[in-house]
């Protein structure tokens, strides 16, 4: 099982899913997450599985909640504009404490915007998305490795904690084609006591919702669920650190960012200057800490995004304000370059104003 | 002897629905389908949004509370992940024939082995007494103070006689409840869309022409009978479609 293969982003995160044991999948197409569900097509109904498009993402995400409702495992994917007409069914999924994973394989906007890369789903990801006070776990693979490797962690967050995940990835990781080693099939053995069965006459009935007209009944399940969140804040934050012993300059950026930011970093060390990465995996939870700790040491940031900076608000609020925190980036469906991200890093190294 | 009993399927919950409201016989008439075939403990009901909220309260299997006219798209998830299990949605007419629109035809077309039980009372109940996709023209709401004109909003949504052109569905019919005899068949009607389904036949939708007279500002009396002279000349009752009935019959 170990052996590589060659397979692109989007496709990795479908044999991912499956080999997670996932096995109902509910999409609309939208470039550019097409390979997705068009590998979900072939092979679900090949080993018992649904494949099923669905006549919108709005009827997607509810099949998606149908199915978490009974307690097995199921995804669906799309991108920025469809991913926007989820984010009710994700609040309901939310709200009911369901576990379901949703793939965000971003695209340039606002509105339609574009097909070509992008991270401006950001807030719409990390901060909630749809209505309510709710987080999702959320992941970001720099590369098709993390594809595969991402999706089945989240599959497993998103049991854990009985609440929805996300694969926030880009047109880039989505679209590029990488060795792979694809994960293990995974037997999982998470009781699901709250998941609609069939009573079997045997226990009450389940119901699974989100309504609760008495508002303090309504405020714990809230306080319920920001206890769990905070959980997650304390356990569950991933990142890479690289060439972070020594910087006096940190770049802060994920997914395809991190990948021309690291680029980037070796080159300003090549030329004497002290660069180093962190590289948020979750971007919620946030690695607030790790920032924290380098803001001590550092000079100062370079958030590079490709969004007219999203997360830099966060970088700026880990570090309290202490350092200089600036802005790379493009947006559009636009990647910022090697050459770009050195000329912040220069900059930032040689002093910035806080 | 027993004469006289709430169905099993049903809890103990007190119904909230308004006095003369028909969402009580309604909810009866599922629970005793329920009942019939004795299916309680596989059965997973999906409540709307709308006056039948709360529905998941009601019936003693397991439920779903779905987003407004989402329920077609949850029945489908449920039933995709538990075949055996026999599951059903209830819903409103603001529900399945406006914001669900897109969620009921797709549902029918892929004629979805599931059971729709489509609650018709021409108005939005729970927010007060709007303008539903099937108020009547001319029809006086709190969103059409003058009367429904069709110039402006357009004609009733006539649901079965839409779906029933969709070569998907398996069992499209539309019964009222207004009195004993209409009781009956509806009665019947959603025994056979219960029974399709387990006989995995597929799609099956009970249209059932309901009254509001806290909205429709009259004595629940009057209300039965509007629906004899209105509601009934505009939704005629009848089978619309019954794919393995028909094709027994040729």
């Amino acid at each position: 099982m170990s052996e590589k293969v060659l397979m692109k982003g989007n496709e990795a995160i479908a044999e991912a899913a499956i080999r997670a044991g996932c096995r109902h999948y509910f999409g609309y197409p939208i470039t550019p997450q097409t390979e997705l569900a068009a590998y979900m097509a072939k092979r679900m109904p090949k080993i018992g599985g649904t494949f099923l498009q669905a006549e919108s993402e709005i009827a997607a995400i509810n099949m998606v909640y149908g199915v978490a409702g009974t307690g097995k495992r199921v995804m669906t994917s799309s991108s920025s504009p469809g991913v926007s007409l989820k984010q009710e069914g994700i609040s309901y999924i939310a709200g009911a404490d369901l576990p379901a994973l949703i793939v965000n394989v971003q695209r340039g906007g606002p509105g339609l915007g574009g097909i070509q890369p992008s991270q401006s789903d950001y807030f719409q990801a990390t901060k909630g998305g749809g209505h309510g006070d709710y987080h999702l776990i959320v992941l970001t693979p720099a590369g098709v490795q993390e594809m595969a490797d991402l999706t089945a962690l989240a599959f497993d967050l998103a049991d854990k904690y009985r609440m929805p995940a996300m694969l926030l990835a880009d047109g880039t990781t989505g679209q590029m084609m990488e060795p792979v080693v694809l994960p293990e099939e995974q037997i999982h053995t998470v009781e699901k006591p709250w998941a609609v069965t069939g009573t079997g006459m045997k226990r009450p009935h389940n119901i699974i919702n989100s309504l609760y007209l008495k508002p303090e009944e309504l405020e714990e399940m809230n306080f319920a669920r920001f206890r769990r969140y905070a959980e997650i804040e304390e356990n569950e934050v991933r990142y890479e650190s690289f060439l972070m012993e020594d910087a006096d300059v940190c770049v802060v950026a994920f997914g395809i960012a991190a990948r021309v930011s690291k680029n980037a970093v070796v080159a300003a060390r090549a030329e004497g200057i002290k660069a180093g990465l962190i590289r948020p995996i979750t971007v919620w939870p946030f690695p607030k800490k790790a920032l924290a700790c380098a803001a001590d040491k550092v000079k100062g940031f370079v958030s590079v995004e490709l969004s007219m900076g999203q997360m830099i608000e966060d970088v700026v609020l880990a570090t309290g304000n202490r350092r200089p925190v600036m802005l790379c980036n493009r947006a559009g469906g636009m990647i910022p370059t090697p050459d770009g991200v050195l000329d912040s890093i220069r900059k930032m190294n040689g002093g910035a104003e806080l | 002897m027993i004469v006289f009993q709430k169905p099993k399927s049903l809890t103990d919950a007190e119904l909230h629905y308004c006095p003369g409201c028909t969402h009580g016989i309604i909810h009866r008439l599922v629970a005793e389908a329920i009942d019939t075939f004795d299916v309680e403990g596989k059965t997973i009901g999906v409540a709307p949004v709308g006056c039948s909220v709360l529905a998941y309260n009601y019936f003693r299997c397991d439920m779903v509370e779905a987003a407004h006219g989402r329920a077609p798209a949850v029945a489908t998830g449920l039933k995709r992940a538990l075949p055996e299990n026999v599951i059903f949605t209830y819903q409103g007419d603001g529900d399945l024939a406006s914001i669900g629109m897109a969620e009921t035809v797709h549902a029918a077309t892929r004629n979805e082995n599931i059971t729709v039980i489509f609650v018709n009372n021409a108005i939005y109940g729970m927010t007060g007494g709007q303008m539903a996709p099937t108020s009547l023209p001319g029809q006086v709401t709190q969103t059409s103070p003058y009367g429904r004109d069709v110039k402006t909003a357009g004609y009733p949504i006539r649901m079965c006689e839409m779906l029933s052109a969709l070569d998907g569905p398996e069992y499209i019919v539309r019964v009222a409840v207004n009195n004993v005899k209409n009781v009956r068949n509806a009665k019947k009607a959603i025994e056979k869309a219960f029974r399709n389904q387990i006989e995995n036949k597929g799609f099956s939708l009970v249209e059932v022409v309901s009254s509001c007279p806290t909205n429709w500002g009259m004595t629940p009396q009057n209300a039965l009978k509007w629906i004899d002279e209105n509601m009934l000349p505009y939704y005629p009752l009848g089978v619309y479609k019954d794919r393995s009935g028909q094709e027994a019959a040729k």
